[in-house]
């Protein structure tokens, strides 16, 4: 066994090891945790094949982003972990036994299969030689050009997450009080005074 | 001349139902009309005893009703046509009978269905006129003491326009020239009797009656039906000439019934004649006529003594071609006949409400018609429905005055003593005694003494049998007949006296048809003995009418009988006398100790010889078991169950399962989805292996 | 035993069937449903980058980059939704959450 397989091994076992924890641990922030590692194993499996580009980007969108922005959420809720276990094993048998059969088709079809005899031909944009272009390069060179479309509407779909975000979650305090910058500057000298006779010994 | 006799009572029923309908529609604006709601009581039948007492609206609730609106003209019209169409009918007997017109009026054509062909016609020859004479007659009589009687009813324009409506009836019955004509008019009758005898529907009593007697009909009408389907099998016609000319070549014929072969004439006649045991009251069929009093008494007097249950012996005389030719229905007829006549003489020994007495002797009487037709002796038995028609009537109107006179009560037990007080009621109702009982010289000396020599006369067993039975049974009817004059007019009153006090006569619109029909009773008997019992006189005065195998032969031998057979009915009609004498005149205790020494006997008696409770437990109970199974487990169990009610329930359980997936869970919803995949895959991975 | 295509898309494979198993056996909280939900994504992602080293084509990495945006975007707005919603029920067990209960 050589060292490209061992560490193959090495990554996979630890992803689906953290993948099981993720779905299996009784606190939520270990289950974020989990999934931490999980992303940063499969990311290296991402460089064993030798897609760097996407590998780096999984940890800095996925870890650093996504998985943060699931800490902060689970920081934030008031989630008690202690009671929520029970109810687990009822569904286990049914539900494992369903997972099975799933796991078990797929890899009758991974194991299964041949490739066509004229898959080579269908080959839409060749990876050139990692010696000549790095992987990055050689995304860029496909990704602005042919699948321009696609980068941009991904670019919108962002936006449109971002606004969505924003828009479900705010909420105007009402015993807070907030600065209306426009209002006060378009305050005159007509509506900022207002004159009021009072008399002796009476309050307003 | 013959569509006026007709035709008049069905247009006095025309009139006075309209005002019948109008009234009620001027009473009631807008609702159901009462006039016309004849009830739709379901009632199981009732069987006799208990409180005999004939209530009107007006007792006991204190109000009484007004008078409908055009009771008065309703009452005038229809008697008036009556009259007259009774009149017509005396004049038609005389140009028919006596003078030799037999005819066929055709009036449509009713049924023209393929080998089929039906109509409306008057046949008219001696029996019909003679029938004529006596419907017409006798309702018209009925009619006018209606007036009388029935003057506090409220609803006289409908009880008027039944009458009419049962006279118009029994003539088609009488007239018919087919055997759908004459089922026409027997069903007719029956209906009639049915809204007559329920006239006070008010009363359960009343429509349970109505019920009994239509249905004990039907089931007699069940074979008479038969009996024509068969006709029309074996013949092809229904028209009498047709049949009656065709019926000597069915002898020896066979029909097939259920895999085995009868004679054909013998199957015939017995489903015919099943049809007049009902229709008659005869033995077995006869549970209705008793409770039949429950209608008024005008109806009693009409339908069940002088017309409706006559129409059984009509029929079979007026079939006379298909019955001599068949000697088991013969014999059979003779059998019931003389059965009847003794049995239903036993029970009105001892029966105690003043019409059920002359109901029994109805039935007992039918039973000696029968048997003078069962041993050929057709004209003697028309003779004495001639006769009996008049001295029964009398006795039930009779009876009438007399309730009418104890305002309303029928219970003989609280009577007597009323000689005095009703005097010229009293005389009519014994004429009528002594016409019913074979007195010397009247009606009933003729016909009924008759019938027992033309049974001396005939021969075979069957005959002996009628002989001592109705020998026994005319002692039997002197001493009840004797009875009721006794305990009704005799000896010290057992009436309350505030109703004893006022008893009077009945005013004469009731009193005159008691005078016409005790003239009949006395007179009918010799003036027509001659055209009835002697053979020349028969042959010439219905000639085609009535049809003998053997040339009255049966006549001439009742010439010829032994002495004492003949002169025994005569004895047993005094000794009934002496015996009642003694009993209610001479020792008023002792029938009231010979029941309480007797008391089974008298029980049996009394109840019927429990013929109610035999055919409540063989029939009544096992039919309505049967309805309420079919109801309760065919209908609603397997029927509902299976069908709207069940598949609504299962519709419903499913869905109530069905909901349960909807759990608002959205993993058990993924759940639901990969399980789906999953499955799916499995099917393509399977199918691109087999496949 | 030389690391073939297959090897990748078992790993891929197995991620998969956690993630699904991961939605519907939890009962605890809506947060790890989400996470399983990104733990497909992560698989499917793997499946696709196989594919495209194994049969040399780069647009099986476009692909994944595509994916992967879309799933950091519904990821947040998943969370967002979650949010909101605990501010109204106050609760993010998924039992809590059957109000399409029918």
């Amino acid at each position: 066994m050589n060292l490209a397989s061992l560490f193959f091994y090495l990554f996979s076992a630890v992803a689906i090891g953290s993948a099981f924890m993720v779905i299996a641990s009784r606190n939520p922030v270990h289950s974020v945790l989990f999934l931490i590692l999980t992303f940063v194993n499969a990311a290296g499996l991402f460089v064993l094949i030798g897609a760097e580009f996407l590998a780096m980007i999984l940890v800095v969108v996925y870890v650093g982003a996504v998985a943060v922005l699931f800490l902060f959420v689970v920081m934030m809720l008031d989630v008690d972990f202690a009671e929520l276990r029970q109810g687990f094993l009822q569904y286990l048998p049914a539900g494992a036994i369903v997972g099975l059969i799933f796991l078990v088709e797929l890899l009758l079809v991974v194991g299964a299969w041949v490739t066509g005899p004229g898959i080579a031909n269908a080959v839409k944009a060749p990876i050139p030689p990692a010696s000549q272009v790095t992987n990055t390069q050689a995304i860029g060179r496909v990704l602005y050009t042919t699948y321009i479309h696609y980068f941009e509407l991904a670019g919108i779909v962002l936006l449109v997450a971002m606004i969505g975000a924003i828009v479900l979650t705010l909420q105007h305090r009402k015993n807070v009080q907030r600065q209306n910058i426009s209002a006060q500057n378009a305050r005159n000298k007509k509506t900022a005074i207002e004159i009021r006779k009072v008399r002796p010994g009476q309050g307003i | 001349m013959y569509q006026a006799i007709v035709f008049l009572p069905l247009l006095g029923f025309l009139i006075a139902g309209a005002i019948s309908i109008i009234g009620a529609r001027g009473r009631n604006p807008g609702g159901m009309s009462e006039g016309h709601d004849t009830g739709h009581h379901h009632a199981p039948a009732v069987a006799g005893g208990g409180v005999i007492h004939e209530t009107h609206h007006d007792d006991g609730h204190g109000h009484q009703e007004p008078a409908a609106w055009g009771s008065r003209p309703a009452e005038i019209v229809t008697t008036g046509l009556l009259m007259i169409s009774a009149i017509l009918s005396w004049v038609a007997l005389f140009y028919v009978a006596f003078q030799g017109h037999d005819t066929r009026v055709p009036l449509m054509t009713w049924i023209a269905a393929g080998d089929l062909k039906v109509e409306w016609a008057l046949r008219i020859d001696t029996m019909t006129a003679m029938m004529f004479v006596v419907v017409n007659s006798v309702s018209a009589l009925v009619h006018l003491y209606s007036i009388g009687y029935m003057n506090e009813d409220p609803y006289r324009p409908r009880f008027f326009a039944y009458l009419s409506l049962f006279t118009f009836a029994m003539l088609m019955l009488v007239t018919a020239d087919n055997l759908v004509q004459l089922f026409f008019g027997w069903e007719g009758v029956g209906l009639a009797s049915y809204l007559l005898i329920g006239f006070w529907y008010h009363k359960p009593e009343a429509n349970a009656a109505a019920i009994k007697a239509f249905i004990v009909n039907r089931v007699g009408d069940f074979g008479f039906a038969l009996g024509i389907f068969a006709v029309f099998a074996m013949t092809g016609a229904v028209g009498f000439e047709t049949v009656f000319a065709s019926a000597k070549s069915l002898t020896g014929q066979h029909i097939t019934i259920f895999g085995h072969a009868y004679d054909a004439l013998t199957v015939i006649c017995l489903l015919l004649f099943m049809g007049a045991m009902g229709k008659s009251a005869q033995f077995l069929l006869h549970t209705w006529l008793p409770d039949a009093m429950e209608g008024p008494t005008p109806v009693s007097a009409l339908i069940h003594a002088a017309t409706m249950v006559t129409a059984g012996v009509f029929m079979v005389a007026r079939l006379s071609p298909l019955f001599e030719l068949s000697p088991t229905a013969l014999t059979f007829v003779t059998f019931i006949g003389a059965t009847t006549a003794f049995f239903a003489a036993t029970i009105g020994l001892v029966q105690n409400d003043i019409k059920r007495v002359v109901a029994y002797s109805t039935c007992s009487q039918l039973g000696y018609m029968f048997v003078a037709m069962g041993v050929g002796a057709y004209s003697v038995g028309m003779f004495h429905l001639f006769t009996h028609a008049a001295f029964k009537a009398l006795l039930f109107l009779g009876s009438g005055s007399v309730i009418h006179a104890m305002h309303h009560e029928q219970d003989m037990r609280k009577m007597g003593g009323l000689r005095t007080k009703i005097p010229f009621t009293y005389w009519m109702m014994v004429i009528g005694t002594l016409a019913l009982t074979g007195f010397p010289l009247t009606a009933g000396y003729y016909s009924k003494d008759a019938i027992i020599e033309a049974a001396a006369a005939s021969h075979g067993h069957i005959a002996e049998y009628a002989f001592w039975l109705t020998v026994l049974a005319a002692g039997l009817t002197s001493f009840y007949s004797w009875r009721l004059i006794f305990m009704t007019f005799h000896g010290e009153t057992r009436a309350d006296h505030h109703t004893y006090d006022h008893v009077h006569e009945s005013p004469p619109v009731i009193l005159v048809p008691l005078a016409f029909l005790a003239v009949g009773a006395s007179v009918l008997g010799f003036a027509f003995a001659g055209v009835f019992t002697h053979a020349h006189g028969v042959e010439e005065f219905f000639r085609e009418s009535l049809f003998t195998a053997n040339g009255w032969k049966v006549l001439e031998e009742m010439h010829h009988i032994p002495a004492w057979a003949a002169y025994i009915p005569t004895a047993m009609m005094a000794l009934g006398f002496v015996v009642a004498w003694w009993f209610y005149i001479s020792n008023p205790k002792l029938p009231h100790a010979l029941a309480e020494q007797n008391p089974l006997l008298y029980q049996f008696l009394l109840n019927k010889w429990y013929f109610d409770e035999l055919y409540d437990f063989i029939f009544v109970r096992p039919a309505k078991w049967l309805g309420r199974f079919f109801w309760k487990k065919g209908d609603v169990w397997l029927i509902d169950g299976f069908g709207p009610d069940g598949v609504s329930a299962r519709v419903i359980d499913v869905t109530r399962r069905v909901v349960l997936l909807q759990t608002g869970y959205l993993y058990h919803y993924a759940f639901v989805m990969l399980i789906g995949v999953a499955a799916l895959i499995t099917w393509f991975i399977v199918k691109g292996a087999t496949g | 035993m030389a690391i073939s295509l297959s090897h990748y898309l078992t790993v891929g494979a197995i991620l998969f069937t956690l993630g699904i198993l991961g939605i519907f056996l939890n009962r605890k909280n809506v947060i790890v449903i989400l996470m399983s939900i990104e733990l497909i994504l992560l698989a499917v992602n793997i499946n696709l980058v196989s594919f495209s080293a194994f049969l040399n084509d780069i647009v099986g990495q476009i692909y994944a980059l595509i994916v992967l945006t879309v799933a950091a975007a519904e990821a947040a707005i998943g969370l967002a939704i979650l949010v909101v919603f605990y501010r109204n029920c106050g609760s993010i067990a998924v039992e809590d959450i059957n109000a399409m209960k029918g």
